[in-house]
């Protein structure tokens, strides 16, 4: 178990630095930054200030060690366009991402988990064809579209909730919803034929042949077993609702992480976008991570193949 | 894969047993009607899409009481015919969809089929990229991409091509790991036959079927990130009319005509099922459990 924690956080460590060296390189994707930031408008002088206020003359391998080394310390630089700390920008938003992409996760797994199970029991039943059909229609529906006619719908013609926002309770429901909605197939499926798969084993036949009520071979002989690639995808998909918010935050007005490098983007903010794809990417690094060491922890066959 | 199919009791045709999975017939069928408004586009289309008529503007679709026959969907808010946009629309969410995969297909494809053949630390650096691929936020980094890059169809293409290889990748790898030993390779390795020749020729037909299905994924895939980026501002080009950038214009009056955003996404949807109905079809006749 130890040399296979070891070798996996090598592995985490290794992409985490790759991660962080290509978030740094964005800005060079232009040629050149300093005429980015200048803008349209701005001359050649300008552009020679910008570069040397911000060190762009020097060798690109001493700006991503001087990066790096500021970030680990919290420091991502200046914004900008606000001209203050990127971290304290960020930091008022991080707890607004984080609070949509882990009630819309919960939301997803509160439903998936269920239907998965019910779908699993009789393949091919009522259950599993509505799983089926949420499944397939929920991979179908663009989630700003949806979440611009939720607002029509729910929030213009009903009045039932706030149209956009999250300073009441209220506002996150839409975006927590929508945002499930996109999350839900995936888990759901894999719920349904890991189950389907620890059904028809040996073990769960001869528990029912001995008697044991449905309801405790599901929940505590099978489920258990069928929850193993669950946990793997759980990770994926936290992680890819934190960073896939980007979308329903402009939608629903919400102030969180996506949003805001958004809009930095488009005021040529880069430092706060390098500064959020870091984040987001390191946030998916140590979930799949954790859930990997879950997984080696609960099963300890995985320990030995995995890189 | 093969085998499979070989050993069903009664053998059926090939043609019969993919008309009777009714998610290819169904999806297959779609597909073929949006592709043919995408190509037949100049003929069908009512009007020029991009012409307007500032004094046609906001006209609604037919079942409104202030409808105008000539404009059956209605008018935008620039009083450009919205039926006309639709259907050029196919032109561009088809286009990024076929032409982000033969870029990531190309490049997923070749990374996979030469880790799984060579394993060892060729299979290393290739699976550390793929993880590193799978760690960026990808909307928001093919965001940051496109507007380094000036929005514009061809960046898009590109930059979404670069991003989704992953999975081509993933699944190409292990089919290839699990063909590695079989006799008629080890047959070819032994007669010297080269590398390129064992894994473009011999080993990338043997998975045709699941690559048909990635594709399919991938291309609905593409065409969600194209409407998502769009929408955003950073995907293809004002005027350009595609389904995204046609919601993010209806946005502003959404709550006075709706159906400028409903009529576009409802186009997103009935494409990507489609795409998506064709590809779980495949995969259940290609023998794959539904996963």
């Amino acid at each position: 178990m130890l040399s296979f924690l070891l070798r996996r956080l090598v592995v985490a460590l290794g992409v985490a630095v790759a991660v962080s060296a290509l978030s740094f390189a964005l800005i060079f994707l232009t040629g050149d930054p300093a005429i980015a930031i200048a803008g349209s408008g701005g001359s050649a002088d300008d552009a020679e200030a910008i570069r040397l206020a911000y060190g762009f003359n020097r060798p690109i391998v001493v700006q991503y060690a001087d990066w790096i080394g500021s970030a680990l310390t919290g420091d991502f630089g200046q914004s900008i366009y606000f001209n203050i700390p990127v971290s304290e920008i960020i930091g008022n938003r991080i707890p607004v991402t984080l609070t949509l992409g882990m009630l819309a996760f919960a939301t997803a797994l509160a439903i998936a988990l269920p239907l998965g199970v019910a779908a699993a029991m009789r393949p091919n039943g009522f259950i599993d064809r509505f799983a089926l059909v949420l499944a397939v229609s929920g991979q179908a529906v663009p989630s700003f579209w949806l979440g611009l006619m939720a607002i029509v719908v729910f929030g213009v013609w009903y009045g039932l909730v706030p149209i956009s926002g999250t300073d009441t309770w209220q506002g996150y429901i839409l975006p927590v919803l929508v945002l499930a909605y996109s999350a839900i197939p995936e888990l759901m499926r894999i719920t349904r034929s890991g189950m389907i798969e620890v059904l028809n084993t040996d073990y769960i036949r001869s528990a029912q042949a001995k008697g044991l009520p449905t309801g405790r071979v599901i929940l505590v002989h099978a489920l258990r077993n069928a929850v193993l690639p669950l946990i793997s995808l759980s990770a994926v998909q936290l992680g890819i609702l934190l960073s896939g918010s980007i979308v329903i935050e402009s939608v629903f007005a919400v102030n969180g992480l996506g949003r805001l490098a958004w809009e930095s983007l488009l005021r040529s903010d880069l430092p706060v976008v390098q500064a959020i794809i870091l984040i987001l990417s390191l946030f998916y690094v140590v979930l799949t991570t954790a859930a990997d060491l879950l997984n080696a922890w609960l099963d300890p066959r995985l320990r030995g193949g995995a890189a | 894969m093969t085998l499979e199919t070989a050993v069903t009791p009664r053998p059926v045709s090939r043609v019969r047993k993919v008309l009777g999975n009714s998610g290819v017939t169904l999806g297959g069928l779609l597909i073929l009607i949006v592709a043919l408004l995408a190509i037949l586009a100049p003929l069908i289309a009512p009007h020029d899409p991009y012409a307007q008529d500032l004094t046609q503007r906001f006209l609604p679709p037919f079942w409104h009481d202030r409808a105008v026959p000539e404009h059956l969907l209605g008018t935008d808010h620039l009083g450009r015919d919205y039926l006309s946009r639709l259907i050029y629309g196919a032109r561009v969410s088809l286009g990024v969809g076929v032409g982000v995969v033969i870029v990531s297909g190309f490049i997923g494809i070749s990374l996979g089929l030469i880790a799984g053949y060579f394993g060892g630390w060729i299979d290393v650096v290739i699976s550390f990229a793929t993880t590193i691929r799978l760690s960026l936020p990808i909307v928001l980094v093919a965001l940051a991409a496109v507007a380094m890059g000036g929005a514009s169809f061809t960046t898009l293409v590109t930059v979404l091509g670069l991003l989704l290889w992953d999975r081509f990748a993933v699944v190409t790898r292990a089919a290839t790991q699990s063909l590695r030993h079989q006799e008629f390779i080890s047959g070819l390795q032994a007669i010297g036959a080269r590398w390129p020749r064992i894994l473009f020729l011999e080993i990338l037909p043997n998975m045709r079927g699941t690559i048909l299905v990635v594709m399919t994924l991938e291309i609905a895939n593409a065409i969600l990130l194209e409407s998502a980026l769009s929408f955003l501002g950073l995907g293809v080009r004002p005027p350009m009319p595609s389904w995204g950038l046609m919601i993010a214009e209806g946005r502003e009056n959404i709550l006075f005509d709706p159906w400028l955003v409903a009529l576009p996404g409802a186009m997103i949807c009935l494409l990507v099922l489609a795409v998506n109905l064709l590809g779980d079809g495949m995969r259940d006749l290609t023998g794959e459990a539904r996963k």
